[in-house]
C-alpha cells in the first residue's frame, strides 16, 4: 500500500516533469528573456514646439550609471563617492536598494542594474575619467528634457521614471524607462515616446555576452518620437503667467475660430525643469506639499462659481425661450426683492432692457429673467420641467460636463438638477425663489476658468466653438478628429449679437471700462464670485475684436475683490499683448500695477 | 587483531549479507549529487570541482567522512541499536532542545550547532532516533499498537517530542517531515482511514483554495474539483473498502451518467447550477448507500456515508472560514504560505524560477554547466532545497526522470527490506527510513515543480550540506546492519 502510494505519486511528477519540460515551450521561451539580453535602445522623445514655430522644450543628454554587480572589484568608494557626489553611506544604501529583490525584482548579479540615474555633465565628466579603476560599473546614456521657457510648465508637464503601475497598464514599458506625466507629455504620449529599439546579445551560462544573436537579425534601430506643434503662443504665456505672478487663479486664452488655445495659466505655478533630473522626485515631493498647490492645474482643475461672467449664458436663455425680447424692461431698486428674498445691486437706471443689463451687470434682470422662465407654469407646467430646460441649454454651451481639452485632469464643474434641489428641498417645494442665486451665477453652479473661456469664444463665434485644446499639430500625423468638430450650443446664432453688443457697452461705457483699447473693439463681462471660502474672486470673460474675434479669454484671480480690479485689467493687457504685441504707452502703468500687485498676501486674512 | 564489545565479531558476515544493491544505489545517488551541487554552484572564476574552498569541494570531504561513517555503523554490533535506543532518543531530545538556546540566529532559525569550522543540525540526526526509539518500542514484548490507547499514546508521544522541540527551533520543514512516521502506524496496525482523512483534508483544502479564480459550472473550478474527488471518494470505498461492487457499478455508472449530461448541457450553453447538480448527485448516491446500509448492516457502508457527508460538511466550511470569516489580508497570506498565490515577487518567485529552469531544460537537457538560468543565479537556494532545478535545466526530462527513478528504486528497495525483517524492530525501522525519503522526495520535488507548497527541507543526498547527509546515512547504513544480521534471527 504504502509502496503504491509512493509510485502513484512518481507516475504524477514524471508527468508534471514530461509537461513542463517537452510538452510546454512557455518555460523555455521564459527562460529566453532571462538568457538573452535584451539592451534596449532609446529613441529620443519628440520635440515640442509653440504656435510660432519657437522650440519650447527639446532633449538633453543625461547618464546613468549601471553596475554589474559581479565584475564590481574591491574599489576605492571615497574617491567614487567624490566623483558622483554622495556620501558613502548614501551609495551604500543605494547598493542595498538594488539588492532588494523587492524593490527591484529583476535583480541578478550577473546582468546590468541601475545604480545611479541623472549624473549631471560635470559628474559624468570626472566619472568617465576615473571610470577605469571601478571594473564592473559603466555609463549609460540617456534622454532628459530641456526647457526654453520657464513657462507652461501645467501644460507642457514633465516626464518620469516609469512606476509598477504604469508597466502593469501597458508592457511596452520596462523598469527604468521613461514615461510623460501630466501635461501634453502624457497626453501625447504615444506620439512623443517613439518606439524603442533593441540590440538581442546573448549571454552564455556564465552570463559573459558571446555577442549578437543571429548578428543582429532580431536588432531594430529605435524610432524617433514624433515632434508636436502646440497651439500655445509661448510669449504671451510667458507674459500672462508674469501678470498672475503673486496671485492665485487661471488665466485661459483661445482662438475662437479653431479653438487653439493661445495660453492656459495657472498660478502659483513653477519651473517645468525643477521636475527633471535626480532630485526631481523630492522636489516633486515638496511641491506636493506646497501650500499652494502649484501642480493643481486652476485653468481646467479650480471649479469657481462664474459669478456675473455666467450672465450672458442667462441672457441668451431668456431670448431663445421667449421669456423676454430685447426691449423687455425689469425693475432694479438696488437689488431683487420679492417674497421677502433680496439680491443686492448697485446704483444704475432702473427699470432697465437687456443690453444696459449687462453693460451695467445688473442682478436684478437676471433674477426677475430666471424668475419669470422657471415660474412660468403656463409654458412648462412646473418648475422642475423649466429648469431641466434651463439645463438643457446651460449643458449644451459646455457648462456640467468635460469639455474633452487634450490635457489630463480636467474638472467637470457643476451643474444642480431636478433631483438635487428635489432632495434638497423636497419634490414640488421648490420655486425660482429658492434657487435664485444661480441666476447670477452663484449658489451651487461651478465652472473651470477653461468652461468660461469656451463661452467668451462661443459668443465671439456667434454660436458655435470647436472643442479647446492645446495641439496644434503633429508631425506626419492629424490632430485628433474631435478638436475640429464644430459644437453648437441650442440657442439660435441671431440672439449672440445682442450679448456681444451689451459686452462691448460694458467695456465703452460699464464695468469693463479699463479693457477698453483704443483701437480695437473689445467686448467683456466682469465676474465678481462670491465664495464661501474669503475674499471675492476676480473674473473676466471677453473676446476681441467685435467682428471675427481672434482671441477669448476668461482670468480668474482669487481672493482679489472686484472683477473690475483685477480681472479686467490682466484681461485686457493679454488681449492687447496678443492682437497688438505690446501694451501702448498709456496703458503701461495698468501693466506695472498687475506685476507688481500681491493679492496672496490677503488671501489668507479672512476667516474661513 | 582489536575487538570491542561493541563491534561485532561477524564483521565478514556484516559484508557477506549486507544488501550490496542499495549501497551501490547509495553511491550513485552520492556521487550523482555531488556533480550536481558542483553545478549548481560552478563558478567560472574558479572551477575546480574538489576545491574546498567550493561547494562540492566540501560535499566531497563530507561524502568521504559519510563512507567511513557507514563503515563504522557496519562494524558495529547491530545489538547496540536495539538497547541503547531509548538512551540514543534521550540524548538528541536533550540536543535538539540546547540548541534551540545556544544556536545563532540564521534566517529566524535557531537549528544550527556551531562548532568550530562545522556547523550540524540535531534535527538532521533525530530522524534517525526517533526511528531507533519507535522502532524500540513497537518491538517490546507483546506491544500491539491497537491493544490500548496508551500504546497509541506512547507512539504520539515518541514523534510528537522532538516535532515540538524543531518547531521551537522554527524549522517548520524538518519538523513536518517527522510527520511522516503515520506511515509507519498505519503499517503497524492504525486505521488507514485516518490517513485517508488526513490526506483527504489536506487535499480538498489545498485544491479549493488554490483554484479560485476559474469557473466551473458557475462556482470556483476548486470546489468543482474537490466534489469530484468525493466523488471519487465514494466509489472508490465502496469497491475497496467495503467491497460492493454491485453498488459501486450503479453509482459510478450514475455520476458518469449525469456527468455527461451535465457537461454536455453546459457546453451547449445551457446554465447548469454547480452546487445544485453537485451536491444533488452526491445526496442521491448518499441515499442509495443508506438504503443499501438498511439491507446489509454492513458497517463499511456506514463509514463510507460518514466519510461523504463529512466531505461534504469539509468543502463548506472552508469555503464559508475561508471567504467570509477571515479578512483579505488573511486569506492572502494562507495562499503565499502555501505557495498558491504566484507573488512574483515575493515567495512565489523562487517557484516561478525553478518552473523556468526546469522547463527550460527540454528533452534532454542544455548540457553539464551550461544551464543558463542556475547558472545566471535567477533560482536562489539552487545548491540546496532548489539543487533539482539544476539536474532538470541541464539533464532535462532525460536526467530528472532518472533521479526521480533512482529514488523510487531506493524507496521501494526499503520497503522490501522491511518486509523481509524478521524481527518488528527491524521492520518498523525499516518502515520508518522509507517513510523520511517518500516525504522528502515527495514535497522537495513537488515545491520545485510547483505542485507542493515550499517547505524547505532538502532532497536527501543531493542538496548540499554534512547535516543532511550524514543524517541520512545514519538511517540507510543503520538498516543495511540490522537487514545484514537478519540471518542471525532465522538461525
Amino acid at each position: 500500500m504504502i509502496g503504491g502510494f509512493i509510485i502513484v505519486i512518481t507516475l504524477i511528477y514524471l508527468f508534471r516533469l514530461f509537461t513542463l519540460q517537452v510538452a510546454d515551450s512557455k518555460y523555455k521561451e521564459y527562460a529566453d528573456s532571462n538568457a538573452f539580453l535584451r539592451k534596449a535602445v532609446y529613441p529620443s522623445r519628440g520635440i515640442i514646439y509653440d504656435r510660432d514655430g519657437r522650440l519650447v522644450v527639446y532633449n538633453q543628454p543625461a547618464y546613468d550609471v549601471m553596475v554589474i554587480p559581479r565584475d564590481v572589484k574591491d574599489f576605492d568608494t571615497l574617491d567614487f563617492c567624490r566623483a558622483v557626489n554622495l556620501t558613502p553611506d548614501e551609495l551604500r544604501k543605494r547598493f542595498a536598494d538594488m539588492r532588494d529583490k523587492r524593490r527591484n525584482p529583476g535583480y541578478s548579479s550577473y546582468s546590468p542594474q541601475r545604480l545611479l540615474t541623472h549624473l549631471k555633465a560635470e559628474e559624468y565628466g570626472r566619472l568617465q575619467e576615473k571610470l577605469y579603476r571601478f571594473p564592473g560599473f559603466y555609463i549609460q546614456k540617456r534622454i532628459l528634457r530641456e526647457y526654453n521657457y520657464k513657462a507652461a510648465a501645467n501644460v507642457l508637464g514633465n516626464v518620469r521614471e516609469v512606476a509598477q503601475k504604469d508597466i502593469d497598464k501597458d508592457d511596452y514599458y520596462k523598469p527604468g524607462d521613461y514615461i510623460g506625466d501630466i501635461g501634453v507629455e502624457h497626453t501625447y504620449e504615444s506620439y512623443l515616446r517613439g518606439v524603442k529599439g533593441a540590440e538581442v546579445l546573448m549571454r552564455d551560462a556564465l552570463g559573459r555576452i558571446q555577442g549578437r544573436y543571429e548578428e543582429g537579425a532580431l536588432d531594430r534601430d529605435a524610432v524617433a518620437g514624433k515632434n508636436i506643434k502646440l497651439s500655445l503662443n509661448i510669449e504671451l504665456q510667458q507674459y500672462a503667467e508674469s501678470l498672475m505672478v503673486n496671485k492665485k487663479g487661471a488665466v485661459v486664452a483661445i482662438e475662437p475660430e479653431t479653438g487653439e488655445i493661445l495660453c492656459l495659466v495657472s498660478s502659483p505655478t513653477y519651473d517645468p525643469s525643477l521636475l527633471v533630473g535626480r532630485e526631481s522626485g523630492a522636489k516633486d515631493n515638496n511641491m506636493m506639499a506646497a501650500l499652494d498647490k502649484p501642480l493643481f492645474n486652476r485653468a481646467i482643475q479650480a471649479t469657481y462659481p462664474p459669478g456675473s461672467t455666467f450672465k450672458p449664458t442667462q441672457g441668451l436663455i431668456l431670448l431663445e425661450e421667449g421669456i423676454i425680447t430685447t426691449g423687455t424692461l425689469f425693475p432694479c431698486s438696488h437689488g431683487f426683492i420679492s417674497g421677502g428674498l433680496r439680491v443686492g445691486c448697485h446704483g444704475h437706471g432702473s427699470p432697465l432692457p437687456l443690453k444696459p443689463a449687462l453693460q451695467t451687470s445688473c442682478n436684478a434682470y437676471f433674477c426677475w429673467g430666471f424668475k419669470a422662465m422657471i415660474d412660468k407654469k403656463s409654458k412648462y407646467g412646473s418648475a422642475a420641467k423649466a429648469f431641466d430646460i434651463w439645463k438643457h441649454h446651460m449643458i449644451s454651451m459646455g457648462y456640467g460636463y468635460k469639455l474633452g481639452i487634450d490635457l489630463p485632469g480636467e474638472y467637470r464643474g457643476f451643474l444642480p438638477n431636478v433631483e438635487f434641489y428635489n432632495k434638497r428641498y423636497g419634490d414640488g417645494h421648490w420655486s425660482a425663489n429658492t434657487v435664485i442665486s444661480i441666476a447670477i451665477g452663484q449658489g451651487e453652479i461651478l465652472a473651470t476658468p477653461l468652461q468660461i473661456a469656451n463661452l467668451a469664444a462661443t459668443i465671439g463665434n456667434r454660436g458655435h466653438y470647436i472643442t479647446p485644446h492645446v495641439v496644434k499639430e503633429i508631425q506626419d500625423t492629424v490632430v485628433p478628429a474631435e478638436y475640429l468638430e464644430r459644437h453648437t450650443p441650442t440657442i439660435a446664432s441671431g440672439w449672440y449679437n445682442e450679448i456681444a453688443e451689451g459686452m462691448r457697452m460694458a467695456v465703452t461705457g460699464g464695468t469693463c471700462r479699463l479693457a477698453n483699447l483704443p483701437d480695437i473693439e473689445v467686448c467683456g463681462k466682469t465676474g465678481t464670485a462670491q465664495n464661501p471660502h474669503g475674499k471675492d474672486h476676480s473674473a473676466f470673460m471677453g473676446f476681441a475684436p467685435y467682428h471675427n474675434p481672434k482671441i477669448a479669454i476668461a482670468v480668474y484671480v482669487e481672493n482679489a475683490g472686484f472683477g473690475a480690479t483685477f480681472g479686467v485689467p490682466i484681461g485686457s493687457l493679454v488681449m492687447e499683448k496678443y492682437l497688438k504685441g505690446s501694451i501702448a504707452p498709456e496703458r503701461k502703468y495698468i501693466e506695472e500695477r498687475m506685476l507688481a500687485s500681491n493679492t496672496i498676501q490677503f488671501a489668507g486674512t479672512k476667516k474661513h | 587483531m582489536f575487538k570491542s564489545s561493541v563491534f561485532s565479531d561477524k564483521n565478514t558476515s556484516v559484508f557477506k549479507y549486507v544488501d550490496w544493491f542499495t549501497i551501490g544505489l547509495y553511491i550513485v545517488l552520492v556521487l550523482a549529487g555531488m556533480v550536481s551541487i558542483y553545478a549548481a554552484s560552478y563558478d567560472f572564476d574558479h572551477a575546480n570541482m574538489l576545491s574546498f574552498s567550493e561547494f562540492s569541494g566540501k560535499q566531497f570531504r563530507w561524502i568521504g567522512l559519510s563512507l567511513m561513517l557507514g563503515l563504522v555503523i557496519l562494524l558495529i554490533d547491530v545489538r547496540v541499536y536495539e538497547n541503547y535506543a531509548y538512551i540514543i532518543y534521550v540524548s538528541l531530545l536533550f540536543l535538539l532542545l540546547v540548541t534551540i538556546f545556544v544556536a545563532p540566529d540564521i534566517k529566524g532559525s535557531h537549528s544550527w550547532l556551531v562548532l568550530g569550522p562545522v556547523s550540524l543540525q540535531p534535527a538532521e540526526f533525530g530522524k534517525f532516533a526517533t526511528a531507533l526509539c519507535l522502532a524500540k518500542l513497537f518491538s517490546g514484548y507483546n506491544f500491539v499498537l491497537n491493544a490500548s490507547k496508551k500504546n497509541y499514546m506512547k507512539a504520539l508521544m515518541i514523534i510528537f517530542l522532538p516535532i515540538i522541540l524543531i518547531l521551537a527551533q522554527n524549522e517548520t520543514g524538518s519538523a513536518l517531515v517527522y510527520m511522516s512516521l503515520f506511515f509507519v502506524l498505519y503499517r503497524e496496525g492504525m486505521s488507514g482511514l485516518i490517513l485517508l482523512a488526513a490526506l483527504c483534508a489536506v487535499l480538498f483544502f489545498v485544491v479549493e483554495v488554490k483554484f479560485t479564480d476559474t469557473l466551473l459550472l458557475g462556482i470556483p473550478m476548486g470546489q468543482a474539483v474537490v466534489f469530484m474527488l468525493i466523488m471519487l471518494l465514494i466509489v472508490a470505498m465502496l469497491s475497496i473498502y467495503c467491497k460492493q461492487f454491485e453498488a459501486t457499478r450503479n453509482v459510478l455508472l450514475w455520476f458518469v451518467g449525469t456527468g455527461i449530461i451535465v457537461g454536455a448541457l453546459s457546453l451547449l450553453g445551457v446554465p447548469v447550477p454547480g452546487t445544485a447538480y453537485f451536491v444533488g448527485a452526491i445526496a442521491v448516491a448518499i441515499i442509495y448507500c443508506l438504503l443499501l446500509l438498511l439491507k446489509t448492516r454492513a458497517r463499511h457502508l456506514l463509514i463510507t456515508i460518514g466519510a461523504a457527508v463529512a466531505s461534504l460538511i469539509f468543502v463548506f466550511s472552508v469555503d464559508i472560514v475561508f471567504t467570509s470569516v477571515l479578512q483579505p489580508h488573511q486569506q492572502q497570506r494562507i495562499r503565499v504560505a502555501l505557495g498558491i498565490e504566484e507573488d512574483l515577487r515575493g515567495a512565489g518567485y523562487n517557484v516561478n524560477q525553478s518552473k523556468i529552469a526546469i522547463g527550460s531544460g527540454g528533452f534532454m537537457g542544455k548540457g553539464f554547466l551550461n544551464g543558463t538560468q542556475t547558472k545566471l543565479k535567477y533560482v536562489p537556494e539552487q545548491h540546496t532545497d532548489f539543487i533539482f532545478c539544476t539536474i532538470g535545466e541541464e539533464e532535462g526530462f532525460v536526467g530528472s526522470a532518472a533521479v526521480l527513478l533512482l529514488f523510487l528504486i531506493l524507496i521501494l528497495r526499503v520497503i522490501s527490506l522491511a518486509e523481509r525483517q524478521p524481527t518488528v524492530f527491524g521492520r518498523v525501522y525499516a518502515y520508518c527510513v522509507a517513510s523520511y525519503f517518500i516525504f522528502h522526495l515527495c514535497i522537495n520535488i513537488g515545491m520545485v515543480i510547483g505542485l507542493c507548497p515550499v517547505i524547505g527541507i532538502p532532497l536527501p543526498f543531493f542538496s548540499y550540506g554534512g547535516s543532511s547527509l550524514w543524517g541520512f546515512t545514519f538511517l540507510l547504513f543503520i538498516l543495511l546492519r540490522i537487514d545484514a544480521s537478519r540471518r542471525e534471527h532465522s538461525f
